[in-house]
């Protein structure tokens, strides 16, 4: 199993300011101050060692996770996605740079929720305008169809739904009962949110990937913690809705639906879970931020691992892949 | 199954009551640890006493006790009651500038530190 990031801002999509990469421009020539590279191989070899933050980004994508179990051959393929953010967009134009716009495919869309930063890559999703795709979107929300007919056509975008050339089905999944998509095991739970989240499990030939975003941890009930640390056991991979710091998530941001890195960790440690991805980044948290916080958590969960193996912690940024 | 009531060791020092946890407060005992704080938070209020966790003895603290601390403040706050905490061990002070703890919550140095400043108002 192959989990591809394409999206992992909360909230809104952003973007690098002119000022921003200025700033890394500069760190990168303070760090290459005295060294003299032959060619652009050369110099790309030095970058590739900077820092993350130096040389690389984050990246801005709304809500996009692409999960892989076979990888594409040029023929028909089950594509499998979690969210529809805006890092759908680069998601289809991949599928179309790769197969181009001829090989029908399935697509299978698991939605954590409604809200505008998850389903608003769609209406920019090119394989939905290809007759011949076919888009199936799963959800335990009942509004599932009303939400992407309601953002597809006036006044909000030109394309009407009813013009999409692709064959669009949506399906009512159920809470916590299990069933079996294109070969992988998939089990929604139900979230704290506004209007409601789902998380999912997904188990695939002895690995298993857990998808839980804007999902906010009350704290104040062992059986529900107790619940998510079920949902979260023995998971190769949680990606985990890190927005906030714990004493904000507790505190002026109560109730605002997210939860912390701290939370996230101490669940995937109880679970015995094996890698932990903070996701669904803070919009107003550069690239620094982030690395911080995310060396942050490292540390945090070294402090805290009592007698079990290490929790591999890092913030998933758009392009990210884990092997599992 | 009952448990005997976690034991904080309530001392007063002037008009600071002062609650000291011992070892581990994690999800499993986080709600006796609210159960043994809930009774000093009435005296907890403007012209009462103040309220101070003295953590020397505290070796680890989960987000779940950590929420305890924030839920004792928040109710004592619209009544005009004050909450510190004080003397965390390295670990514990660790734990609580990663949660950005100590960004919304008066962590001191030591006991006579928080009793000082809780004393000044
Ligand atoms: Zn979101
Ligand atoms: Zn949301």
């Amino acid at each position: 199993m192959l989990i591809r990031f394409w999206g992992t801002r909360g909230s809104l999509p952003i973007a690098l300011t002119a000022r921003q990469v200025e700033a890394k421009i500069a760190q990168a020539l303070l760090a290459a101050s005295g060294r003299h590279f032959d060619d652009i191989a050369a110099a790309a070899k030095f970058a590739a060692e900077l820092p993350f933050p130096i040389a690389g980004t984050f990246g801005g994508h709304s809500s996009c996770v692409e999960i892989e179990l076979t990888e594409p051959d040029g023929g028909s393929h089950d594509y499998i996605l979690c969210d529809l953010g805006s890092g759908a967009r680069p998601f289809g134009g991949s599928v179309l740079a790769r197969q181009g716009a001829a090989t029908p495919n399935v697509f299978h869309v698991f939605m954590s929720h409604l809200h505008w930063d998850h389903i608003m890559g769609f209406p920019l999703f090119a394989p939905a305008y290809i007759p011949g795709n076919l888009i199936r979107i799963y959800g335990c929300h009942r509004t599932l169809e009303e939400a992407f007919r309601a953002q597809h056509g006036a006044p909000s975008f030109p394309v009407d739904f009813s013009q999409l050339g692709a064959r669009i089905e949506f399906v009512t999944l159920e809470p916590d009962v299990e069933v079996t998509i294109a070969g992988l095991k998939v089990l929604p739970k139900e979230q704290i949110h506004a209007g409601g989240s789902y998380g999912f499990r997904f188990e695939h030939d002895g690995k298993t990937f857990v998808y839980s975003t804007d999902s906010e941890h009350k704290l104040d009930d062992p059986d529900v913690t107790d619940g998510f640390i079920d949902f979260f056991r023995d998971a190769d991979l949680v990606a985990f809705d890190a927005m906030y710091s714990f004493a904000e998530a507790i505190s002026v941001k109560e109730d605002w639906g997210h939860s912390s890195n701290v939370v996230g960790v101490e669940l995937c440690q109880l679970a015995n879970a094996r890698r932990l991805a903070l996701f669904h980044h803070e919009p107003i948290h550069d690239d620094a931020r982030i690395a911080t916080i995310e060396a942050e958590t490292r540390r945090f969960e070294e402090i805290t691992r009592v007698d079990a193996p290490r929790l591999d912690v890092f913030a998933a940024y758009d392009g990210l892949e884990v092997r599992l | 199954m009952s448990q005997p009531p976690m034991d904080l060791s309530p001392r007063r020092i002037g008009d600071v009551i002062v609650l000291g946890p011992v070892g581990r407060i994690d999800h499993l005992n986080a709600d006796d640890f609210r159960a043994a704080v809930e009774p000093h938070l009435a005296h907890c209020e403007a012209g009462g006493a103040s309220l101070l966790f003295d953590l020397s003895a505290l070796e680890y603290i989960s987000s779940s006790g950590l929420r305890v601390l924030m839920v004792a403040a928040k109710q004592s706050k619209p009544r005009g009651g004050r909450i510190a905490v004080a003397a965390p061990h390295p670990v514990v002070a660790e734990v609580l500038e990663i949660s950005r703890f100590n960004l919304v919550f008066p962590v001191h140095a030591t006991v006579a530190d928080a009793v000082q400043a809780l004393a000044a108002g």
